[in-house]
């Protein structure tokens, strides 16, 4: 059954509250259900939390087009991030559970509860023989797990061939991050690191670099075995024809500008006032705005002495109250926010 | 609309960054790292040094330095001054000869390479045959006679270095005029000296080695006179009136030869063995000093007898009944002696005897009674005892510096007042702009004061810390204790003493407030001492406080050295800085950084365990903070290992021995023990190849996590009076960063001066701040409203310095090893960062700011932040805005010592070691350039009127261009290093000092 109602799109609320408001609507006020939506993509996503609920509010264009399944019999592998292909066949699925209430139902974990450890990116601007690869440190406890070396490799030059020094992966630690993702190998080349490249660059030097953006470390190598490689469709391959390594260069720009976002979003540092709660160091708001946020400060300041504020509450929600915390996707809103700030500020 | 002008391509700001920023190696401080040869010109009054990597260095009147360096790298066996000439002839290991002079440019002198020359012998003769020995350059200054091996003695053309094959003195040219029956072919093999006669320069000594002695007319070349000894041949010299000479011989004996026209065969007038009867070593050069009052000197070096002395470095003077036997603290390369250079002048009356030992340069006085040294003023001996660290104090106030050379003038009471008796060329470098004072920490237990306001670093005061504790050595034991019959009468000079009674003493931090004169030192066994100056001796007791750094941390064990044991009682001090607050650490890890606020008097100390407040105005511990991480457990087992940092250096190592090597080979000449180092050396190689081989070079990729070691190591300190709390008030404060990227910020309540004694300062922790990327703070720094650095304590009370905005809002900087970031206060958002790391996957290894003053206009100036990084490049990042304005390679990366040795001035200079004993002098800014500039004029003697003249108009327009011959100095700077870091023996010395020194 099909219900619609509105909601203002500047003032969400809490999750809670719109799952009371669902539950309201659809009547159903003791039946645990799951929430899902789908995004501009066509994907079906849960809505499960503040963040997700938040996100949907604010992608929804101009109808928020909600999923409400019954907890137990909820089709759990019907989230993800698939293409439009599977989306009518999701939809049918959700529409109509009974298809699948003689299947044994796998009790996996919620989509929530996983986070990426890896992924192949850029696959488009980059020539076929390189492989862009994103190692997600935070949310594992893994070790990264990987060892690299001095080498030489073949390179073409106006020259002719010539053989260059390079730094190559020498050893994956069994059970480690970079072996478990499948996608990087022992003497694969290391071509660039979080765009920046790393011929001329010593052994140590390119250690520190990958030690420094460990949070977040993207590194573009050249794979040992070039069996395993995306084909892509005949667009693309078209040009492959001069994607060599001396062709790389020309596509750096670009790639410094896809990589600009993430960036910026790789570390917040963390700050304890008078021995409070940890805390994530904001972003320096732009300057006229600095006033207002000062006296919010102070008062939140004052309020940590007294006890508990809601406001300190809805942050501790963000800040797992403990040091070693990670790092959460920040909302759109206020990264469009920090950037404003570089651009005053500078 | 600004985020698309991209940065660095604003002109107005290139031009900027060129009138402010210019790099410059500007001098080297110290003593020359392994010399190997000395040169005198009496002409000139200058001193040429010359070193195994193939450095030659002039030294006159103080400032009057020039540098040279010889493309091959080889060590300079010979160094000789034409005479009466700005030009010297240096003698290479290679048998390479280099003409070297003294020309102006752009009003100041140069030392530039002329010409070389290699002596070929004719096709198919041993290399023996062309294998110089000997360099005699004819006071005719036309030619230079070369003894050979071979016992021939060719004569080349100056400058052209043409040989005159026509007036080669062969060994049997010589023969021929000596009788068959004392002498063969061999007697005439390897020229070991030759002399010019002092009044005819028609005749030459020639000395053999195997004793044969012949006195040989140019003219018509033939032998005027023979003398034949019994012992091998050491030296030769003449006596100033040419009727006698004395030759000097391997078994320690001297003879005195008389050369008297009617005699064609002499006999020894005297033969000695100063130090006989049981055999002596040889004595290897000898002078003969004439005086008015008849007694001659006789100096000579060596002779000591083999068994009981034969370890010591000794030059014996003798004059009448005075003999004294000067026992260097190491080997003796070369020595020469000031005399009358007047030729008209009857006597020699000698004035000084200038020794140059290898780790020192020793002068003594031969006028005073006593034999007194003279102070040098330039080549001081920068590790005497090792240095262990380094603080530049800029801009020193003329009371302090007063003060500071009345103490030291206390301690050198025993140097002779002798003006420094090598004082050729003049000195046109301008004055220095300020006095600035470098302090050195020693492994000793001692801080060095030097003058580095110009190019000659200076001594002004020792302090020595050592007299607090008690140690095994007592510091009242003499070297010179030896009684007045002692024999052989040995005398210790020079203060060169490498070996170190007790490592815990090693200064490791010094803080010095250049207004209130209170100095903090700090060790490494945990102790720091808080000092003030005072002009008088005194006795007194030194306040003790330990400061438990552990606090309640349960079940952690030092494993490392104890805390040095202090004395009891009063002790007494001389006058100078005297310590009046012992602080001490526990457990007693070495101290890893120090602050002193002089105005609030608090000492912040920190090791690897914490970090604490002082207040040693009250002599009351403030507080302390543990910043050891539960799972730490390295930082108990003592003094720092550096696995870590080790392991790399030492593969850098390997790296560079392989590299060496083929250019080692081709040094090493001869010599059955350098062969055996060479062999043991290729072994030594192969195994490490070998290692590395097995197991390949490399690194392993892990994010770091809180549980590494070291992280509560503390690194840096820092005072400030900024907003902590509330942008209304503010309040002093306490900054302290770890290795693990924790910055602690602690309030402080400093009761006004009035209560001061009354009232207890407190502190109370207001924030902590985690750096995510956990790499270690290596700099805090709080920036006032106007983004200007906070003036340092009691700056602002001395009228020196605006006082900061109070106003605005400050900004707190921190700079880790890998990023720099820029937070606002006292509510702390992150507002700009910088990441280093990240991009060039370099890491900051020293950071200060510094003033840059423009060149053009007098009146602008900004403060910039100075970088160096592990890769030796110095950067320059612009504040607030954390803009790399500009990067310099300076330092080779291998260089690990250089680069942890190298301290900024406030004024855009910086110095670091380029050797043990030496200091490298930079600098980036285009106002303050301290290098030596100065004119060698021709003395009045010579006939050479138009080069005067020239000079003369010359000297009205110096001072033209100062650029263009800072850059050839610049690139022989450099080339400079290059050689040191070639030679395996330096690299190893580093590697020892890494692996036993901290």
């Amino acid at each position: 059954e099909f219900r619609r109602f509105s909601l203002e799109r500047s003032k969400p609320g809490k999750f809670e509250e719109f799952y009371g408001l669902l539950q309201h609507v659809h009547k159903i006020p003791n039946v645990d259900v799951l929430v899902g939506y789908t995004d501009i993509h066509g994907d079906l996503l849960p809505i499960n939390n503040d963040d997700n609920y938040h996100k949907a509010v604010s992608t929804a264009n101009p109808l928020l087009r909600i999923f409400i399944q019954r907890k137990e019999d909820a089709d759990y592998s019907a989230f993800g991030t698939d293409t439009m292909t599977r989306k009518k066949n999701v939809l049918s699925n959700v529409l109509r559970p009974d298809n699948h209430k003689k299947k044994p139902h796998i009790v996996i974990s919620m989509p929530q509860d996983f986070r990426p450890v890896s992924s192949i990116i850029d696959v488009d601007i980059l020539p076929e023989t390189h492989r862009r690869v994103r190692l997600y440190k935070y949310g594992t406890d893994k070790p990264l797990g990987f060892y690299i070396r001095d080498g030489s490799s073949v390179r073409v030059t106006p020259h002719g061939l010539e053989k260059v020094p390079g730094i190559f992966i020498s050893r994956l630690v069994p059970g480690g991050l970079a072996q478990s993702t499948g996608l990087l190998a022992v003497n694969d080349e290391v071509l660039e690191v979080n765009g920046i490249e790393v011929s001329g660059k010593s052994l140590d030097q390119v250690t520190d670099m990958m030690i420094a953006n460990s949070r977040n470390l993207i590194i573009t190598v050249r794979p040992a075995n070039q069996r395993n490689n995306v084909v892509r469709n005949s667009r693309t391959s078209g040009s492959s024809g001069q994607s060599t390594e001396s062709s790389l260069p020309s596509s750096t720009p670009n790639i410094l500008g896809t990589l600009q976002g993430e960036e910026e979003s790789d570390e917040e540092d963390i700050i304890i006032e008078d021995s409070g709660e940890p805390q994530q160091i904001p972003k320096a708001a732009p300057t006229s705005e600095s006033i207002e946020s000062l006296s919010q400060i102070e008062l939140l300041n004052e309020s940590t002495q007294n006890g508990f504020l809601p406001s300190s509450e809805m942050n501790s929600n963000h800040s797992a109250g403990s040091i070693s915390m990670e790092y959460e996707v920040p909302e759109p809103g206020r990264k469009s926010l920090e950037e404003d700030g570089t651009i005053i500020t500078l | 609309m600004r985020r698309f002008l991209r940065p660095g391509h604003d002109p107005v700001r290139e031009r900027l960054k060129r009138d402010l920023f210019q790099f410059n190696k500007t001098v080297e401080h110290g003593f020359p790292h392994q010399p190997s040869a000395l040169g005198y010109s009496p002409f000139l009054r200058l001193m040429a040094i010359g070193t195994r990597s193939g450095a030659i260095k002039l030294y006159g009147a103080p400032g009057v330095e020039f540098m040279g360096l010889h493309e091959e790298n080889n060590t300079v066996m010979q160094i000789h001054f034409i005479p009466d000439q700005c030009q010297l002839v240096t003698l290479l290991d290679d048998n390479s000869l280099h003409l070297w002079s003294l020309k102006q440019h752009g009003g100041a002198s140069e030392l530039r390479e002329e010409h070389r020359f290699t002596l070929k012998g004719p096709p198919g003769s041993p290399p023996s045959a062309t294998q110089v020995t000997a360099v005699l350059p004819h006071s005719s200054r036309e030619v230079l006679y070369l003894g050979t091996e071979s016992g021939n003695i060719f004569v080349v053309e100056l400058p052209s270095f043409r040989v005159l094959e026509d007036r080669t003195i062969t060994p049997e040219a010589v023969l021929q005029w000596i009788p068959e029956d004392n002498c063969n072919r061999r007697s005439c093999e390897l020229v070991e000296a030759l002399r010019e006669h002092p009044k005819n320069p028609d005749q030459i000594l020639i000395g053999y080695s195997r004793a044969l002695i012949v006195l040989w007319d140019l003219q018509n070349n033939k032998a005027i006179h023979h003398f034949l000894g019994s012992q091998q041949l050491e030296n030769l010299y003449w006596q100033r009136d040419g009727s006698k000479f004395i030759s000097c011989h391997y078994d320690g004996s001297y003879t005195q030869w008389p050369v008297s026209s009617d005699n064609r065969q002499s006999e020894p007038l005297e033969n000695t063995v100063p130090y006989g009867p049981f055999p002596c070593k040889a004595i290897s050069k000898i002078y003969w000093q004439t005086t008015k009052n008849g007694l001659p000197y006789i100096i000579f070096q060596g002779g000591m007898p083999r068994a009981s002395y034969g370890d010591r470095h000794s030059i014996s003077v003798i004059h009448g009944s005075q003999q004294t036997a000067f026992d260097f603290t190491s080997r003796v390369i070369d020595f020469f002696i000031i005399f009358s250079s007047d030729p008209a002048a009857e006597f020699d009356d000698p004035s000084a005897l200038v020794v140059l030992a290898e780790e020192e340069l020793v002068v003594i006085d031969l006028k005073s009674a006593g034999w007194p040294a003279v102070h040098p003023p330039y080549l001081a001996s920068l590790h005497c005892s090792a240095i262990t660290c380094s603080h530049h104090v800029s801009n020193i106030p003329l009371k302090l510096w007063e003060r500071i050379i009345s103490a030291g003038s206390k301690q050198n009471i025993h140097y002779s007042s002798m003006p420094w008796p090598i004082d050729g060329g003049t000195n046109i470098a301008p004055d220095p702009p300020q006095r600035d004072l470098l302090l050195t920490g020693h492994e000793d237990g001692t801080v060095r004061f030097w003058d580095a306001s110009g190019v000659c670093l200076h001594l002004l005061y020792k302090l020595s810390t050592v007299r607090v504790f008690l140690t095994d050595a007592d510091p009242n034991d003499n070297m010179n204790t030896l009684g007045e019959d002692e024999w052989p009468p040995l005398r210790k000079v020079g203060t060169f003493d490498p070996y170190s009674d007790d490592p815990r003493l090693g200064i490791q931090k010094i803080y010095l407030c250049k207004y209130s004169g209170y100095l903090a030192v700090a060790g490494t066994a945990g102790q720091v001492l808080v000092m003030e100056l005072n002009d008088e001796d005194a006795e007194h007791m030194v306040d003790h406080a330990e400061a438990d750094l552990l606090q309640d941390q349960e079940g952690y064990r030092w494993k490392g050295h104890e805390k040095l044991k202090t004395r009891d009682g009063p002790v007494r001090f001389e006058a100078g800085f005297q310590p009046f607050v012992l602080v001490q650490c526990q457990p007693p890890a070495v101290v890893t950084s120090l602050a002193l606020h002089s105005e609030w008097k608090l000492v912040a100390f920190g090791t690897s365990h914490g970090f604490g407040l002082f207040d040693h105005q009250q002599k009351r511990l403030v507080f302390v903070k543990c910043t050891l991480h539960p799972s730490d457990q390295l930082a108990l087992e003592g003094p720092l290992s550096r696995v870590k940092s080790l392991k790399k250096s030492l593969r850098q190592s390997f790296r560079r021995i392989r590299r060496s090597r083929v250019s080692s080979r081709k040094r090493r000449g001869g010599g059955g023990s350098a062969s055996e180092v060479q062999e043991a050396n290729a072994k030594f190689d192969q195994d490490a190849l070998q290692e590395m081989e097995l197991a390949p070079v490399q690194r392993k990729i892990e994010a770091r996590s809180a549980e590494d070691s070291f992280t509560g190591f503390v690194r840096t300190l820092y005072f400030a009076d900024t907003f902590l709390r509330d942008s209304s008030r503010h309040c002093p404060s306490l900054w302290a960063g770890t290795n693990g990227g924790t910055v602690y910020a602690f309030c402080l309540r400093v009761p006004p001066a009035e209560r001061r004694m009354d009232e207890p300062v407190r502190a109370e922790q207001a924030k902590e701040i985690q750096l995510m990327h956990r790499a270690p703070v290596v700099g805090i720094l709080v920036l006032d409203g106007r983004s200007t650095p906070l003036p340092e304590p009691l700056e602002v009370a001395h009228d020196l310095s605006k006082s900061p905005d109070m106003q605005g809002s400050h900004q707190l900087l921190v700079v880790s090893e890998e990023q720099f970031k820029v937070f606002t206060l006292p509510k702390v958002s992150s507002k700009l960062k910088l990441k280093l790391t990240a991009l060039e996957g370099c890491r900051v290894r020293k950071v200060t700011v510094a003033n840059f003053g423009s060149c053009k206009t007098d009146d602008y100036s900004e403060n910039d932040l100075a970088v160096l990084t592990n890769l030796g490049d110095i950067q320059i990042i612009s504040l607030p805005f954390l803009k790399l304005q500009i990067r310099y390679p300076c330092i080779r990366k291998e260089d690990v010592s250089g680069i942890a040795s190298c301290v900024f001035t406030k004024y855009g200079q910086g110095f670091y070691l380029i050797s043990p004993s030496e200091f490298e002098r930079f600098s980036l800014s285009t106002k303050w350039l301290v290098e030596p500039r100065c004119i060698v004029d021709m003395p009045e003697v010579t006939s050479n009127n138009h080069m005067h003249n020239k000079s003369g108009t010359e000297n009205a327009a110096r001072k033209s261009s100062p650029g263009d011959c800072g850059e050839d100095e610049r690139k022989s700077g450099r080339l400079m290093e290059h050689a040191l870091l070639n030679d395996e023996k330096v690299l190893k010395e580093i590697q020892s000092t890494l692996e036993g020194g901290r």
